[in-house]
């Protein structure tokens, strides 16, 4: 079942819900604008490391791939705590929580790998851009990592029972949104790389 | 039940099952995904390649995880405006920056 309706409204469709997916079109347009900018300025740095000296691709599709199965383990979780199963959303927060704090090793491996091969942010238009939109894209996936934490938390204090799911689909919406914006960003900043 | 909850009822969640079956397709696409950047054959036609399989991916997780598949309407267009202006955007910059002439 869904989880969309906690109380009568003009549209019958809960506020909470709703303005999730009004924040949702804005982070769209954020990240369209910070994907925009990497790709105008691809391919237009005078010095310092390029995108096809430095990317790792075979590192990052294990990340993408980590991230993939955090989505997995997010709507599992939903569906657990749907029909009040506490042992089992607990076991799928826990799994999201620990993909995405995995997806953060991974990028911090590759962030301090970058510096140590002399890219950084300030020194041409590609390590700007990269670690911008990536950066970016690494602290929404804290913030869920943080958020999932919370869930699990209340899940152990005996607070997120089915009455609550729709907390836990919220925290999903968000979660599944930081996946999609990554499969954008490892198809045109990892995978597509201007000769 | 009210109405609203009456209504919200119709639009049942997906089951584990398409879940999973969601997760297998997005891997294998990974796969291939990888695998084609890796293929010196697929070298000019790349990127449409990989911009195609990268938006069914995005399409998966959106309508099956996301819920807008079965979702209400509204939801949709609220998301699906924004993104078009996002895309409309990096469109309009890529040309505007000169990225898809051939000089």
């Amino acid at each position: 079942m869904t989880h969309a309706v906690a109380h009568d409204t003009s549209t019958g469709l809960d506020n909470r819900k709703m303005a999730f997916w009004l924040f949702i079109g804005s982070e769209c347009l954020l990240f369209g604008s910070l994907i925009a900018t990497y790709l105008v300025y691809e391919g237009r740095s005078i010095s310092g490391p390029t995108t096809h000296e430095i990317l790792n691709i075979p590192l990052t599709s294990i990340s993408t791939f980590d991230l993939l199965m955090s989505s997995l383990a997010m709507v599992l979780a939903l569906a657990a705590v749907a029909r009040g199963d506490k042992l089992w959303s607990r076991v799928w927060l826990a799994t999201t929580a620990l993909l995405g704090s995995m997806f953060l090793g991974f990028q911090a491996y590759e962030f301090t790998h970058f510096v140590r091969e002399g890219l950084t942010l300030q020194v041409n238009l590609f390590g700007s851009t990269f670690f911008v939109l990536t950066g970016f894209h690494g602290g929404h996936v804290f913030v869920g990592v943080m958020w999932l934490l919370t869930l699990l938390f209340r899940s152990f204090q005996g607070k997120l029972g089915p009455d609550k799911a729709l907390n836990v689909e919220i925290a999903g919406l968000y979660w599944h949104f930081v996946d999609v914006v990554w499969i954008v960003i490892f198809t045109v900043v990892y995978l597509i790389q201007r000769q | 039940m009210t109405d609203t909850a009456q209504r919200a009822e119709q639009h049942a969640h997906p089951s584990t099952g398409t879940y999973l079956a969601v997760a297998g397709v997005l891997t294998v696409i990974t796969l291939v995904e990888v695998g084609v950047f890796y293929v010196p054959g697929f070298r000019s036609v790349l990127a449409p390649v990989l911009l195609i399989l990268s938006g069914t991916k995005f399409s998966l997780v959106v309508m099956f995880y996301m819920h807008l598949k079965s979702d209400h309407r509204l939801f949709t267009a609220i998301f699906t405006l924004p993104l078009l202006i996002a895309v409309g955007v990096i469109t309009a910059l890529l040309f505007l920056f000169g990225a898809f002439s051939l000089n």
